[in-house]
């Protein structure tokens, strides 16, 4: 509602951001389409003609794909499984009456705010170093032979690293869910005669859903990508090569531009079918 | 000068048309209510006025001016919304002079303005508090010195009472009759309340689907209310409508008599039923009567002291001469 | 009501509540603790947690080595110019939505948010190519413009959200009032949305600042963000410890205390308001 005058004030102050991101989308988008049906190799001969559907075929035939499908859905879903369920917990304890609740929220958040790259090195170097590392020594204490995480264990190690980045992300979106509720629902289902463990189960935790897809939605794309731990880390080896890690390599590493474009549509059309999904969870809320 | 005429003004969102070809005069210095339920268009009827949206079509003349396209600044109207829309972040001082500061006035000509708006409406010595600091009546004082300061052709206000409570509304009721009375400027109020269009107009408006059910005096409307819709709505408690046999003998499709027009007895009259609620109000007792082949019951005002109760049977009769008369298509019958 | 709980009960709660707090949180403790140790005592076994002879050595040869400045400040310019660069653009967008709604509105703002869904690696190289031919390879305002793209969607929809809680009524008593478009974003919408425009300054500092994919691909040298100069310690060179970790809480400090702050504003913006 609003006059002409506006309406048209409206489109020309929109302009800028629509223009800008209809660029930043489209550019690269049409780019990576065109060097996917190519053979492209900028280091060995540039541009050797159209190859039709050869680099996805490539791209998935090749022995590298499937362990790098596996090892991403690995990591995406560990990490998932431990950010909700010690997510939900955590939240629900921070809920709780307590002390100082305040400072224990921002002893809780602060790995959120750490660059991925100085979580991962820390972590490598400081905590799972089977020489020096914190956690050598923690073995050693128990009389337990020090692990060789990176190598040894290099997906948990990685999960690890993850899941203590994101873990704060969804205790503090649990956790603001959770404030959310109408703390009349649980004493009625007191009054009801509901014990605690139903009201979790009946109340709260139907209460919660809807921010569990959330957070499960948002991590999914995050997680997808992940990158900088593992660039850091073990770049890739000792079977820790995701979708993104792999694409990564075929591009800047191999400099095979097609093959790697190929697998980059792969990513794309992955990464689209999760946010199809949480467009609609925020969709819905826009009406509301 | 204020007079503002529409021609054939037309508004549609999208498909709907909310207000349909409408003509209507202002006089200039008229106190102008448009009433009618909610949802009947009059606030939408106000922007357009005011320029806060473009009419679909027909011409808006002010002051012998087209205006149809001027944009709201340079229409000369100054505007009081519901919601009061003070600029928060401003003290009462800077929020009076914004139209002023907007308008290019020097510093001095801004105060000397605001002082003597203050003083009008007794804000002086909140000129230097925050919006959030003030009553819901301070802050509505303020609206409408922010609107005087501009000294405007007319003031439109935005059913600018229906977030005070019931005491304040009756107060600012009067200021705002009061400043009418001082100022002698045009003012245009939309309200869904016929209480205040009835205290406040020179000139009511009823509105129902953006049609203009009838424009006239409050003293007009009660009187003669061109048909059932406003004869129902102008009025407290409202008109009781009946028909079937009762209007039958009247040579109408439906009457209406108003409850202080029905005479209640105990022993004899006109119309036989059962009192089922009675309310005591002290001046004066509304009995609500059950009649036999009348859906609605009929209400009733009677004097205070009437010691009618729930069950008991009364006798109404109306006055012959105030009783309206509705054909089919609910028009009054001469 | 808040009901009364046991002070035994609340104990507990404490208690439980810090030891998980302090072990999350213990990484970074550690981090910060071993940035003031000598190299020795950052590997000595058993590991020393408070009683060592504390030293500031390791800040002095981190920024000697490496000129840690030059990647700080490129780390301030980057998000700071790509979070007010995002606010510019994203200001008059976020009004227009807000206060101008169409039936398009909301399929706009969906489809700019899924712009942000688009994988980075999908679309590597040829943003790498058009760097090269652009000549923006590793240079300040290539990656400032980066940056402001991939956060656009949610500077804009943060401050969307935010201006949708601001009146329409206000505005237009103000478009009544003889206030201009300009005049009336500027002395009124503006100081209103103060708080959020500040919240979403901060979230998104903190979003620019952490970024590691762009910062590391896109970058060689010269405009090199902490992010890179933290990925350069990744290869050990004899005792390092300590100057990592220094390195590392000179990388974090910052971040963290804004995070700190804008902890509440970071689940409406990045939840994009589906969790309230």
């Amino acid at each position: 509602m609003a006059t002409q005058h506006s309406r048209s004030a409206a489109r020309i102050m929109m302009a800028p951001a629509v223009i800008l991101l209809l660029g930043w989308m489209l550019v690269p988008l049409t780019m990576t389409l065109y060097f996917s049906f190519k053979k492209y190799l900028p280091l060995r001969g540039g541009d050797l003609g159209w190859i039709g559907f050869d680099n996805y075929v490539r791209f998935v035939s090749s022995s590298a794909f499937w362990p790098s499908v596996q090892t991403t859905l690995v990591i995406v879903l560990g990490v998932l499984l431990i950010t909700v369920v010690l997510g939900v917990l955590l939240a629900l304890l921070l809920d709780q009456p307590m002390w100082g609740q305040g400072v224990v929220r921002i002893l809780v958040i602060a790995p959120f705010f750490v660059m991925p790259t100085v979580s991962a090195l820390v972590w490598k170097n400081m905590f799972m170093d089977p020489v020096n590392g914190l956690l050598a020594h923690l073995w050693k204490f128990f009389g337990a032979q020090p692990i060789e995480w990176l190598s040894n264990a290099p997906l948990i190690s990685i999960i690890l690293i993850v899941a203590w980045q994101w873990l704060p992300f969804a205790t503090l979106i649990l956790l603001t869910a959770i404030q959310s509720l109408d703390s009349e629902q649980l004493e009625a289902a007191e009054m009801d005669g509901a014990p605690p463990l139903s009201r979790f189960g009946y109340i709260i935790l139907p209460h919660l859903a809807r921010a569990i897809t959330i957070v499960v939605l948002i991590q999914t794309i995050f997680l997808l990508a992940v990158f900088a731990e593992i660039f850091v880390t073990t770049q890739g080896s000792f079977g820790t090569r995701t979708l993104t890690y792999l694409i990564f390599q075929r591009v800047l590493e191999s400099q095979n531009v097609g093959l790697g474009s190929a697998g980059g549509v792969y990513a794309i059309i992955l990464a689209n079918i999760v946010a199809i999904f949480l467009m609609r969870i925020v969709g819905k809320n826009l009406d509301a | 000068m204020g007079q503002i005429t529409l021609n054939q003004i037309t508004k549609s969102f999208g498909d709907v048309q909310v207000i349909p070809p409408l003509d209507l005069t202002i006089e200039d210095g008229e106190f102008v209510v448009f009433v009618g339920p909610s949802g009947c268009g009059k606030s939408t009827l106000l922007r357009l006025i005011a320029g806060l949206e473009d009419v679909s079509s027909g011409e808006i003349v002010i002051d012998g001016n087209e205006a149809t396209n001027v944009p709201p600044a340079k229409r000369g109207l100054a505007m009081v919304f519901q919601s009061y829309a003070l600029y928060p972040h401003m003290s009462v001082r800077k929020n009076i002079a914004f139209p002023l500061r907007m308008a290019g006035l020097d510093k001095a000509a801004q105060d000397a303005k605001v002082e003597a708006a203050a003083n009008v409406l007794n804000l002086t010595n909140y000129l230097d508090r925050r919006p959030g600091q003030l009553s819901g009546g301070q802050r509505q004082r303020v609206a409408i010195g922010r609107a005087i300061v501009r000294e405007p052709a007319a003031f439109l206000f935005d059913e600018p009472l229906s977030n005070l409570d019931a005491a304040l509304r009756v107060n600012m009721r009067l200021e705002i009759s009061e400043l009418h009375q001082t100022l002698e400027t045009t003012m245009i109020y939309v309200t869904h309340d016929q209480v205040e269009a009835m205290t406040m107009a020179d000139k009511i408006v009823v509105l129902q689907a953006g049609v203009i059910e009838q424009v006239g005096s409050p003293l007009e409307l009660y009187h003669t209310p061109r048909n059932k819709f406003v004869a129902g709505f102008i009025g407290s408690p409202k008109m009781n409508f009946m028909s079937g046999a009762f209007a039958a003998e009247y040579d109408a499709q439906t009457i209406g008599i108003r409850p202080e027009h029905l005479e209640v007895s105990q022993s004899e009259g006109k119309w036989r039923g059962t009192v089922g609620v009675s309310e005591h109000l002290g001046s004066d007792t509304f009995l609500y009567v059950d009649m036999e082949g009348q859906e609605e019951p009929v209400t009733v005002r009677s004097t205070g002291e009437v010691g009618i109760r729930h069950g008991d049977t009364v006798y109404l009769s109306p006055e012959p001469s105030k009783i309206h008369r509705f054909d089919k298509e609910d028009l009054r019958l001469a | 009501m808040a009901r009364k709980v046991t002070t035994r009960r609340k104990t507990i709660n404490t208690v439980f509540a810090w030891m998980i707090g302090l072990l999350i949180f213990f990484p970074i403790l550690w981090t910060i603790l071993t940035s003031f140790k000598t190299e020795a005592q950052a590997i000595s076994d058993p590991p020393v947690f408070f009683f060592f002879d504390w030293t500031l050595e390791n800040y002095a040869v981190v920024q000697e080595r490496s000129d840690y400045m030059r990647f700080l400040w490129n780390s301030v310019i980057l998000a700071g110019g790509s979070t007010v660069l995002g606010l510019i653009i994203a200001v008059p967008a976020a009004w227009s939505m807000a206060f101008v709604p169409s039936k398009r509105t909301k399929d706009i703002l969906m489809w700019m948010l899924s712009t942000k869904m688009l994988p980075a690696v999908g679309v590597l190289y040829p943003i790498y190519l058009l760097f090269i031919k652009l000549g923006l390879l590793d240079t300040r305002i290539g990656l400032t413009i980066v940056l402001m793209l991939i956060n656009l969607p949610i500077i804009v929809w943060m401050l969307y959200t935010y201006f949708k809680e601001i009146p329409g009524e206000i505005l237009e008593a103000a478009r009544m009032d003889g206030a201009s478009l300009k005049e009336e974003i500027l002395y009124i919408l503006t100081p209103m949305a103060v708080p959020g425009i500040a919240s979403t300054l901060l979230l998104n500092f903190i979003l620019a600042w952490n970024e590691a994919f762009w910062t590391l691909n896109l970058t060689a040298a010269k405009a090199a963000p902490l992010t890179a100069f933290i990925a350069s310690y990744s290869s050990p060179e004899g005792l390092f410890y300590a100057k990592l970790s220094a390195a590392s809480t000179m990388a974090i400090a910052p971040i963290l205390i804004l995070g700190w702050f804008s902890q509440k504003q970071l689940v409406r913006g990045l939840t994009f308001g589906a969790v309230k």
